[in-house]
């Protein structure tokens, strides 16, 4: 089973390479981009004779504990057994 | 020491030679601290700095050492990246964000002793302002206002980022750090993290012995303390 993590800054916490990206994006043309925030992305691989269930807990304490700062950082989680938004 | 430790022999030397008391190196898979009377987090960069400064070597197994000393009332000190695995590892709170002009900066700055009553700057003045040089990517400090409230409020933000005389201004503020926050200690007041790096400011001949201070007033609490017991 694969599972996606999404990591990103809380909105309250500034994000100084996000803010140097959009200036040059808007430097290069791109005059419709508003904001941009950087992030970061993790795709893990688990055994496939994990249940959904067990999995979703396993990579939400992996999220919280190691991929995440909860300080500074929100996390989100997709598993490749979910529905299709 | 952790793999990427890179200011460990420094802090080493000024202990050992500068200072003139007995220090170990302790290597991060060892279990425990033995029977120290303090601990030093060097800087460096620890893992890389991968995932985040300091997220990994707060896996390892020695830091479940330094917390229980910590919780004991043992004085830890975390300089640099040590600071950095000090909030990762929750002992200290906040975090250390990328600095704001996104520069690796390292330079001397000035910091202003703000308080005097933790091991760690006994013989300091308050106001009094050292010259030590930083050496980061990320030492932006960074925590939510309920925390910046309780450290100002229970006198816990050690060093601020000031000028020359002492004045706290945006200019003087290399990084971005909340409130010019360069160190900060947790509510026992035995744990403590700065950015700036006092080892690397301790011999006449590196251009600034300010930082001497800092390992002359933890020499004496800890001769204080071997005295009163």
């Amino acid at each position: 089973m694969k599972a996606k993590v999404y990591v990103t800054l809380k909105p309250s916490v500034l994000d100084p390479q996000g803010k140097a990206i959009h200036h040059a994006v808007e430097t290069i043309g791109y005059r419709t981009v508003t904001d941009v925030r950087q992030g970061k992305y993790f795709e893990i691989t688990l055994d496939d004779a994990v249940s959904a269930e067990a999995a979703r807990a396993e990579i939400s304490r992996l999220a919280r504990d190691v991929l995440s700062n909860p300080v500074i950082e929100d996390f989100r989680i997709e598993l490749d057994s979910d529905p299709e938004a | 020491m952790f793999p990427g430790s890179n200011c460990d022999h420094d802090t080493y030397h000024i202990i050992s030679k500068v200072i003139g008391q007995p220090v170990e190196f302790i290597w991060h898979r060892q279990a425990s601290v033995g029977d120290c009377d303090a601990v030093i987090l060097p800087g460096g960069f620890s893992y890389g700095d991968y995932l985040r400064t300091g997220a990994i070597a707060r896996f390892s197994p020695v830091m479940g050492a330094v917390k229980e000393f910590a919780s004991r009332g043992g004085l830890v000190m975390g300089i640099c990246n040590g600071f950095q695995i000090l909030c990762e590892a929750g002992l200290l709170p906040g975090a250390l964000l990328r600095n704001s002009n996104l520069k690796f900066i390292c330079e001397h700055v000035n910091m202003r002793i703000e308080v005097t009553d933790t091991p760690f700057t006994s013989r300091c003045r308050r106001g009094q302002v050292l010259s030590v040089p930083i050496a980061h990517g990320d030492g932006n400090y960074f925590c939510d206002p309920q925390t910046l409230a309780e450290l100002q409020r229970e006198d816990r933000i050690i060093f601020r980022y000031s000028d020359a005389q002492g004045d706290l201004t945006p200019e003087s503020n290399p990084n971005g750090s909340l409130d010019n926050i360069a160190g900060i200690c947790n509510r026992e007041r035995n744990v403590i993290g700065m950015m700036p790096h006092p080892e690397r400011a301790s011999e006449e001949l590196l251009g600034s012995n300010d930082g001497r201070i800092i390992f002359r007033s933890l020499a004496d609490t800890l001769a204080e303390l071997a005295k009163a017991s």
